[in-house]
């Protein structure tokens, strides 16, 4: 891998004294496109709310995370304003929320560009245009007029990534950027993020409760399970030689497109409150391979092959067939 | 537009009119200003020629009709105590009690926004705490009693301000900040909980996440947000510039309106009180019609209701 445009060290995360992020190491290459997945609460969303210092104040964050080599934990107040919406932008799950009720759509895009490319005045709502037009909403003149509420939930998202491109980021995190929307939406939102990527040549960060939809979109999948990432593994390489068994229980609870049907595996039990995790592998108590060697620490990731890593002691074991593997 | 106007002008009056309606009963149920304004010893004759010369002996539905009739030629009555017009009496006396609400208004106002907004961003902090203290203790203590420990510390034993009356600027001062005190109190705490509920919005970290500065997200993004609620509270605060001092006005010996209207109760000046609460009514029905437009400039979402129904 090249120089990395983000890295994020050891990065820890506690709400009142609960921990929600409990070591994350992770780094994106310029231009990349990395998928986060895991299931609600895992820490998805925490990791890069905590990066950009999006996190409410009773957040205790420790860990690095640097932007080109400049440490952004902790950065002045100036410095990470220059960065959110410039080099680093975020887009989120309820577009309808996320936009000011009480601004019209052309004043939020345009106040990005005046912070980041110093637009003003009929240069500014020109640019607007564009990047509406950009981001497929027709009519775009006539909608930076338009009040939030007067656009559906998939243009709201449209409108959201026009921002988001406004200020030409290097990386845009995209936080779950169609779970609130219709099926055949969040197709054209998914197709129009890879389109904006190879135009642009940025980064994206996808954050996801679905695999599908990460494995379709990224080159790289980041499955987190209870505040850590327990698998790193190229997307090509995922399905062939998924090494951890909760990615393994992730998969198995696909149902497959190709092929004979079969019954879809769940993964047994529940998350681990964070009050109650268990002293070594947080899935343990879930694992179907689970030995007592799982209790006695936490797993470090190992390399399995080329940028794929796993954290679990019994990752290099061959796996069992999915269908077996929680029957 | 137009048809929105209408409409709330229409339920404007009918509300004018229930009050008008609910005053005159009342009135005429619970006592009789005959025997009150002639006092207890008169003769029964004296008693029962104030009863014909003020239209009393005739039927309650009469009276009423009579007094509707009137109410459209202009004419609100006339006080049984002195016999001059109502609406003069009433009149003469606004300008002393606005002397007291208008400035104690701008105190809410001035006090109670931004220490509304200072505790919100300062959630949890020991700056939230103090100004919720006050608060707390501002809008618990009753106006007669605070007024009257104002009297009690600043006439009594410092003897720095005058305890009642309306001989100068200076008789003004207690009564102000008697007013002022409990209403800045409901206002910040308002204005907290619509600040703390705006700030945990989406489009408050959106507004971050692309780089505005925290001063210009809170001015910007926030603080237009927050106003739709408050809005709604000083439009009442407004609608009560002139009923809303009855209680001050009594303890501080201030001839204004609320004075006139416990006085005009106590005698059962049947005109007089009506006029009073036709005003009282009248000023709050505006106050909120002006709310209600105000909700159109402030929230898009409001502003384009009837034309989205329409469609």
């Amino acid at each position: 891998m090249s120089a990395p445009l983000v890295a994020i060290k050891g990065l820890r995360v506690s709400f009142d004294g609960q921990a929600a992020l409990r070591g994350i190491d992770l780094d994106v290459a310029p231009g990349e496109s990395v998928g986060l997945v895991g299931e609600s609460g895992c820490g998805k969303s925490v990791t890069w709310l905590a990066a950009l210092g999006l996190l409410p104040g009773r957040a205790s964050i420790s860990g690095s995370v640097k932007l080109d080599g400049q440490e952004l934990l902790p950065a002045r107040p100036q410095v990470l304003d220059r960065v959110r919406g410039g080099r680093i932008a975020m887009i989120f799950q309820d577009p309808a929320s996320s936009l000011n009720p009480v601004h019209r759509i052309g004043k939020q895009i345009t106040e990005a560009l005046r912070l980041h490319r110093g637009m003003d005045g009929p240069q500014a709502r020109a640019e607007a245009k564009r990047l509406l037009d950009q981001v497929g909403i027709p009519d775009a003149a006539r909608r930076l007029d338009a009040w939030p509420h007067e656009l559906s939930g998939g243009q709201n998202q449209r409108v959201m990534i026009a921002i988001a491109l406004a200020g030409r980021p290097e990386l845009l995190v995209a936080d779950e950027p169609t779970t609130a929307l219709d099926v055949t939406i969040q197709a054209q939102i998914l197709a129009l993020l890879q389109d904006l990527r190879k135009e642009t040549g940025m980064a994206l960060v996808l954050i996801s409760h679905d695999l599908g939809v990460v494995a379709d979109s990224c080159e790289r999948v980041c499955v987190m399970y209870a505040g850590r990432i327990v698998e790193q593994v190229p997307t090509a390489r995922l399905f062939e030689a998924p090494a951890h068994p909760y990615t393994r229980g992730l998969l198995g609870a696909l149902p497959p497109l190709h092929g004979p049907r079969r019954p879809l595996s769940a993964i047994p039990g529940s998350v681990p409150e964070p009050w109650a995790m268990p002293p070594g592998c947080a899935f343990a108590p879930r694992c179907a391979m689970h030995v007592s060697a799982c209790d006695a620490a936490v797993p470090e990731p190992v390399g399995l092959a080329r940028n794929h890593r796993a954290a679990c002691i019994r990752a290099t074991l061959p796996a069992p067939h999915p269908e077996n593997a929680y029957a | 537009m137009m048809r929105f106007l209408a409409s709330r002008l229409l339920r404007a009056a009918i509300t004018i009119i229930m009050v008008v309606t609910f005053a005159f009963v009342v009135l005429r149920l619970s006592g009789d200003p005959a025997q009150i304004i002639m006092g207890a010893d008169a003769p029964p004759e004296a008693v029962d020629a104030f009863r014909t010369a003020w239209g009393l002996d005739q039927p309650v539905w009469l009276q009423y009709f009579h007094y509707f009739g009137a109410i459209f030629q202009g004419d609100l009555g006339r006080s049984m105590r002195d016999g001059r017009d109502a609406i003069v009496l009433v009149t003469e006396r606004i300008p002393a009690t606005l002397a007291l609400t208008i400035p104690a208004l701008i105190i809410k106002l001035g006090l109670g926004i931004p220490a509304g907004i200072t505790a919100a961003l300062h959630r949890n902090s020991f700056i939230d705490r103090a100004v919720m203290l006050l608060a707390v203790a501002g809008f618990t203590v009753p106006s007669f009693v605070l007024g009257l420990l104002l009297v009690l510390v600043f006439a009594v034993q410092l003897g720095w301000l005058p305890s009642g009356g309306q001989e100068s600027w200076r008789h003004a001062i207690l009564p102000i900040i008697t007013m002022g005190v409990g209403g800045a109190a409901v206002l910040a705490r308002f204005t907290r909980s619509a600040m703390l509920e705006v700030l945990g919005q989406p489009y408050i970290r959106t507004a971050s996440a692309k780089g505005v500065p925290w001063h210009a997200v809170v001015w910007g993004h926030a603080l237009p947000n927050a106003a739709i609620p408050t809005v709604t509270i000083v439009g009442f605060m407004v609608g009560s510039l002139i009923a809303g001092a009855v209680v001050v006005e009594s303890v501080f010996s201030w001839p204004g309106v609320g004075r006139l209207l416990v006085v005009a109760v106590a005698n059962r000046d049947l005109a007089v009180v009506q006029c009073i609460l036709l005003l009282v009514a009248a000023t709050m029905v505006t106050a909120n019609l002006v709310v209600d437009l105000l909700y159109g400039l402030l929230d898009p979402r409001l502003r384009n209701q009837p034309k989205r129904a329409a469609a």
